[in-house]
């Protein structure tokens, strides 16, 4: 593929496993087309490495549309790169001058192991959930619209938060490992409606205690979470996680 | 799992920890700021005089000393904690981190600046409290209360003194710059309206009580 004019060096994560140590490795690509998402840049890439008969970067992905929350890059010290409010496969090469060195890390936090090269695995983030991010009715039929009047302004607020692709952002970037955003938006969107109402005091005793069991570190509000997530969840979410966990504990008779 | 048992021990329960402790040393530093400042409007140090007697005697105030040093040590322990902890929760260092595209350093430097002021405090305390507390201030002045300002004269004749006290107070102000509004986010009290007069409150409280305490031992250097 000789599409574009862009010639890049990378420094990359090369990784074999989630024991082996790993190291930075530097490639070159040519001609890459300004118009390309990074991660066709790194398809053209891998395409060179497999006619050269060298293994392949692995990476995650999957949408490529921004909605999976699958591809996790770590780009010039930054989480999905130097754009605000855009997922990696969603960052074009355009963002980028002929001739930059790009550095390219995968998520880094202990309860993101490294598969391979840049893949960690994310399954923290699923016990997370499994522990409470759900509610514990069947739906049955659809209902007639506003058949449970919500105002706006909390739907609003639970639609926000419900926005959360269960990236990794946060924490990749946080300087903690923490995975309080997370979280809190897993929370919110459900203390924010009415069907989240009866395991509300339960739910965030449970998923705070699998947080932390995970081993994601203690939250100390640096705010780089907010700045750096793709979706836009705001700090609002943990203190509304906050104020849950202290009426859970302090005040409600649900136990966790 | 029982509910209160093991509410401070949770990621979110030490934080609340971190908060309570850090928005009572806040209210210390106001009454502190306070009363010292009384050195700028009397250079015999009658008046300063008078009112450490009056925190010396006043039985309120004792107790509440001994809940400011509980409290002291649970922040400092607990900060401790909370900073060890964060970094075993990151074994592996990013080769590049551009930390300051997405939040400002003094966010990111609590645990350093917390340390800088804890050796302040050690250097502090011996300067002043044990003096006055247990080892006894030598001189009365001429209201015949015990000279602490005296004391104080005597140890801002040392220019290093001086530059130690007012370092450690950009590293105060720095703290505070983060910790102000971050102890209102962390008790739970996020809110459109009055989060952005927290913030500017705490712009304003970081630089001001700082700023005072730094111009306290540069006033008495100076023989104003
Ligand atoms: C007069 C002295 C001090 C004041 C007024 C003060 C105030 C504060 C405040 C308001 C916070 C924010 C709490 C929160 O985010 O909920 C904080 C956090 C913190 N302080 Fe202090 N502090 C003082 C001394 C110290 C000392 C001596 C240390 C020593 C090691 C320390 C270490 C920390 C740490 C590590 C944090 C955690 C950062 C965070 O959670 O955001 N502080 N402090
Ligand atoms: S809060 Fe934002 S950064 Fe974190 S997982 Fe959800 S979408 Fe990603
Ligand atoms: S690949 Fe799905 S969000 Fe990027």
């Amino acid at each position: 593929m000789s599409i574009g004019n862009m010639n890049l060096t990378l420094k990359v994560w090369r990784q074999k496993s989630t024991k082996d140590k790993g190291k930075m490795v530097d490639y070159k690509v040519a001609n890459i087309s300004p118009d390309m998402s990074f991660l066709e840049m790194f398809d053209v890439l891998n395409e060179d490495l497999i006619t050269k008969g060298d293994e392949p970067i692995v990476f995650d992905h999957d949408c490529r549309e921004g909605i999976c929350g699958m591809c996790s890059m770590f780009i010039n010290g930054r989480p999905h790169g130097p754009k605000d409010a855009v997922t990696t496969c969603q960052l074009h090469m355009r963002s980028f001058k002929d001739g930059d060195t790009i550095v390219v890390e995968p998520w880094r936090a202990k309860a993101f192991p490294v598969i391979k090269d840049l893949t960690v695995d994310r399954s923290a983030f699923d016990r997370v959930i499994a522990a409470g991010g759900f509610i514990s009715v069947n739906t049955g039929n659809a209902q007639d619209a506003n058949n449970l009047p919500i105002p706006k302004a909390q739907a609003d607020a639970a639609f926000e938060a419900a926005a959360c692709i269960g990236c990794g952002a946060c924490v990749a970037t946080c300087k903690n490992a923490s995975a309080m955003l997370f979280v809190s938006a897993k929370i919110s969107q459900l203390a924010l409606l009415p069907q989240g109402q009866p395991e509300r005091y339960k739910r965030v005793q449970n998923m705070v205690a699998q947080m932390d069991a995970e081993g994601f570190g203690n939250c100390t509000n640096t705010g780089a979470c907010e700045a750096e997530c793709p979706k836009g969840i705001s700090l609002e979410n943990i203190a509304r996680m906050n104020r849950d966990y202290y009426s859970a504990k302090f005040i409600s008779e649900e136990e966790g | 799992m029982g509910s209160i048992a093991n509410a401070f021990s949770s990621s979110i329960g030490k934080k609340l920890i971190m908060g309570l402790t850090g928005l009572f040393l806040i209210s210390f530093l106001v009454i502190h700021c306070f009363l010292n400042s009384f050195v700028f409007f009397d250079n015999t140090g009658v008046l300063f005089n008078e009112g450490a007697h009056f925190m010396a005697t006043n039985w309120i105030i004792r107790a509440m000393e001994i809940v400011l040093m509980l409290g002291l040590m649970l922040h400092i322990v607990q900060g401790a904690r909370l900073t060890f902890e964060n970094q075993a929760a990151r074994p592996e260092k990013y080769a590049y981190n551009n930390g300051n595209a997405n939040s400002k350093w003094y966010s990111r430097s609590m645990g350093l600046l917390g340390t800088l002021l804890l050796i302040f405090l050690i250097v502090h305390l011996s300067q002043f409290w044990t003096v006055s507390r247990f080892t006894g201030i030598p001189t009365v002045d001429s209201a015949g209360h015990e000279d602490l300002y005296a004391v104080m004269k005597e140890t801002f004749k040392n220019i290093w003194f001086v530059v130690l006290y007012v370092l450690s107070m950009i590293s105060l102000a720095y703290h505070l710059l983060h910790g102000f509004a971050s102890t209102f986010q962390t008790l739970g009290w996020n809110h459109k309206k009055y989060t952005p007069i927290i913030k500017a409150v705490g712009v304003w409280f970081s630089i001001l009580i700082p700023l005072i305490f730094a111009a306290m031992p540069v006033w008495i250097y100076l023989g104003l």
